[in-house]
C-alpha cells in the first residue's frame, strides 16, 4: 500500500493563481521521499491539500489508502507535518506544545507526558521543555516542531523545508533523528533547498515545477542521467593556472584545488596522465556533492524554456 | 503505530482544547477575570447605591436588587464573546490554529472545545459580580435551574457569535468592532438598568426586537421571581439562536472560511 497517493490533482487559488495543475504522484510506505521544486512551483500547495490546510480544487490525495476528502479524521491520524514556518503559540511552553498536540490526536494526557519528554530529550530541547517558547533559538524552534509533529507517533511524516536557516551541526542532528524514524518505519517526505541532503537522505525523488511534476523517480536513476561529472582534486603542492585536457574542463579553484568535468564517455586516466605529466600530485579526490543540483537545475530550466 | 480515531480520541482532543483555554485564562487572570469585577462594582457603588438610592423601585424592587440580574448578565455577556475572540483570533494570527485544523478533530469538536472555554470565563466572572453583588444587594435565588440553564445558555450564544467574529476577522481592530458598536449597545438597552414595560409603545416593542432582553428578563426570573416577558419565549429565543449560530460556525468551519486556502 502506497503512503501517500496522489491523482489528477487540481488547485486554482480564488486569485487566478493555478498552483498545481493535475499533479499524479505515489509515495511507497516506508520510503523517505523527496519533493523539489523552485519557490513557487506547487511543493508547499501540494503539502498543503495532503494536511487539509488547502482545499483542492480537483482530484483525489489518499493517506495509507484513506481518502483525504473524504475521511479527513482517519486520514489526518496518519501524518505528522512539520511546517515551513513556526507555527506554534510562542507564549506557551514547549513541554504544553507538545503535550496538547498530542491530546488533539487522542493520546490520553499521562502517556502525551511520557513521549513529550523523550521527543522534547531526543531532539535536545529537554532542558528548554518549561521555557517560554519564544525565547527559543530559530534551530531549537525547528526542532521543537519535528517533536510536536512525532508526539502522535504518526506513519507518515511531512517535512516542509524543516532546516530552512538551520546551522550545519543541528542540521545534521536532524537528519540523524529523521533517519531513526525512517529505519523504524515512518514514511518521510521532505522538501528542501539543501539538495545536497536530499542526494544523501532520500531514495526516491519528485521535481514539481510550475505545477506538473516533471521528474518522478529514484535518486539513482536520476543521478544516472547525468552525463557528466564533477570532481574536486585537492593538490600537494600550489599551482598557478589548471591543466588544458582535450574533452574535460577543469578549472583552478584556488591554489591547490582544481575542480574537473568529465563527460562519463571519457577515462579518468587520461586525466591523470596529463597532470602528473604536469607535474601535480593530488592527495585526494571526491565527487562534487551537488550533483542533484545540477540536475534540478537543467530540468527545471527545460520545464521553464518548454513552458515558455 | 498510530492513533485511531474514536469517540474516546475525540473526547481527550475536546478535553485537551478546554484545559488549553482554561489554562491560558487562569494564567492572564489579572486580565480575564479581575477587570469585570472592578467594572461591576462600580457599577453597584454609583447606579445601585448613589443613584438607585433616587430612583427607589424597578419593577417592584429596589432598584439594586433589580440591576443585579442584568449586571451579571453584562458580564456573562462581553465575556463569553470577548474570550472566543481574543482566544480563536488570536490563534488565527498567530497561525497556531493550524495544530488544530491538521488534527484528527472534527469541526464540531474544535468548535465545542472554544465555546466551553468562553462558558468557563463568562460563568466564572459570573459567579465573582454574583459574590459582589450579594455583598451589596444580599443573596436571592428564585429558581436555581432556570438561573443556572440561563446562564449557561446566554454565553453558548454568545461564545457562538464571538466564534464567527473570530473566523471572519483578519486583523484585531476587526474583533473589536462588533462589541463596541453592536453588543454594548443591544445589552445597555437590554433591560439591564430598566423594566422594559417602562418604555413608551413603540419603544417597547422596537425593544424587544433585542435577543438580550429576553436573557436579561429570564436571568432575572431566576433570580428574583419577576420579568417582563413570558419564560417560555425567553428559552425560546435563546435556544433558537444557540442551534443557529451552531449551525453557522459549523458550516463556515468545515467550509474552511477564513481558515484554510
Amino acid at each position: 500500500m502506497n503512503a501517500l497517493e496522489v491523482r489528477q490533482l487540481r488547485k486554482t487559488y480564488k486569485n487566478g493563481v493555478e498552483a498545481l495543475k493535475g499533479i499524479d504522484l505515489s509515495v511507497a510506505e516506508g520510503d523517505f521521499f523527496a519533493l523539489l521544486g523552485p519557490n513557487g512551483a506547487g511543493k508547499s500547495t501540494l503539502i498543503g491539500i495532503v494536511s487539509s490546510l488547502v482545499n483542492a480544487s480537483a482530484g483525489e490525495t489518499s493517506v495509507f489508502g484513506i481518502s483525504v476528502q473524504k475521511k479527513r479524521s482517519q486520514a489526518m491520524a496518519q501524518i505528522g507535518l512539520v511546517p515551513q514556518e513556526v507555527n506554534f503559540n510562542q507564549f506557551e511552553k514547549p513541554f504544553d506544545i507538545v503535550v496538547n498536540q498530542a491530546g488533539y490526536y487522542g493520546v490520553p494526557r499521562h502517556v502525551a507526558r511520557e513521549r513529550a519528554e523523550y521527543y522534547l530529550g531526543k531532539l535536545g530541547l529537554w532542558d528548554k521543555a518549561f521555557g517560554m517558547s519564544r525565547t527559543l533559538s530559530g534551530g531549537m524552534k525547528r526542532r521543537l516542531l519535528i517533536a510536536r509533529a512525532m508526539v502522535h507517533e504518526p506513519r507518515l511524516l511531512i517535512l516542509d523545508e524543516p532546516t530552512a536557516g538551520v546551522d550545519i551541526e543541528i542540521r545534521r542532528s536532524m537528519w540523524k533523528f529523521i533517519e531513526e524514524i525512517n529505519t523504524a518505519g515512518t514514511t518521510v517526505i521532505l522538501t528542501t533547498h539543501y539538495l545536497e541532503e536530499a542526494e544523501n537522505l532520500c531514495r526516491n525523488i519528485a521535481i514539481i515545477d510550475q505545477g506538473r511534476i516533471v521528474e518522478n523517480t529514484s535518486i539513482k536513476t536520476l543521478l544516472g542521467k547525468l552525463d557528466i561529472e564533477t570532481f574536486v582534486l585537492d593538490l600537494r603542492a600550489p599551482v598557478s593556472r589548471a591543466p588544458v585536457i582535450e574533452g574535460i574542463e577543469v578549472v583552478l579553484r584556488d591554489a591547490t584545488t582544481l575542480e574537473a568535468s568529465i563527460p562519463k564517455s571519457r577515462s579518468l586516466n587520461r586525466l591523470f596522465s596529463q597532470l602528473e605529466a604536469e607535474g601535480m600530485e593530488v592527495v585526494s579526490m571526491r565527487n562534487k556533492a551537488n550533483r542533484l543540483e545540477e540536475l534540478f537545475v537543467r530540468m527545471v530550466h527545460l520545464d521553464q524554456e518548454s513552458a515558455a | 503505530m498510530s492513533v485511531e480515531v474514536s469517540a474516546r480520541s475525540y473526547w481527550i482532543g475536546y478535553q485537551t482544547i478546554l484545559i488549553k483555554e482554561i489554562t491560558r485564562i487562569l494564567r492572564i487572570w489579572a486580565q480575564t477575570l479581575i477587570p469585570p469585577v472592578i467594572t461591576m462594582s462600580l457599577y453597584f457603588v454609583i447606579f445601585g447605591a448613589i443613584i438607585g438610592r433616587r430612583v427607589g423601585e424597578m419593577g417592584g424592587l429596589p432598584y439594586m436588587e433589580f440591576i443585579v440580574p442584568g449586571l451579571i448578565m453584562l458580564s456573562v455577556i462581553t465575556n463569553s464573546y470577548g474570550n472566543i475572540t481574543s482566544s480563536f483570533f488570536g490563534a488565527k494570527f498567530g497561525k497556531h490554529v493550524e495544530e488544530l485544523l491538521v488534527s484528527p478533530l472534527p469541526p464540531w469538536i474544535i468548535l465545542a472545545g472554544y465555546v466551553s472555554g468562553a462558558v468557563f470565563r463568562a460563568l466564572a466572572v459570573g459567579l465573582l459580580v454574583w459574590l459582589v453583588a450579594a455583598f451589596f444587594a444580599g443573596f436571592h435565588m428564585h429558581n436555581l435551574l432556570v438561573t443556572i440553564s440561563i446562564l449557561l445558555l446566554t454565553s453558548i450564544v454568545f461564545a457562538l457569535a464571538g466564534f464567527i467574529n473570530a473566523i471572519y476577522a483578519r486583523k484585531f481592530d476587526d474583533i473589536s468592532i462588533i462589541p463596541t458598536f453592536v453588543l454594548q449597545p443591544l445589552t445597555y438597552l437590554g433591560g439591564v438598568f430598566f423594566s422594559v414595560s417602562l418604555l413608551p409603545g413603540i419603544a417597547q416593542q422596537i425593544a424587544l426586537i433585542n435577543p438580550i432582553v429576553y436573557m436579561v428578563n429570564a436571568f432575572r426570573y431566576g433570580l428574583l421571581g419577576v420579568s417582563d416577558i413570558p419564560l417560555w419565549i425567553a428559552y425560546a429565543i435563546t435556544l433558537g439562536f444557540a442551534s443557529l449560530l451552531f449551525f453557522i460556525c459549523l458550516t463556515l468551519i468545515e467550509r474552511g472560511v477564513g481558515l484554510r486556502s
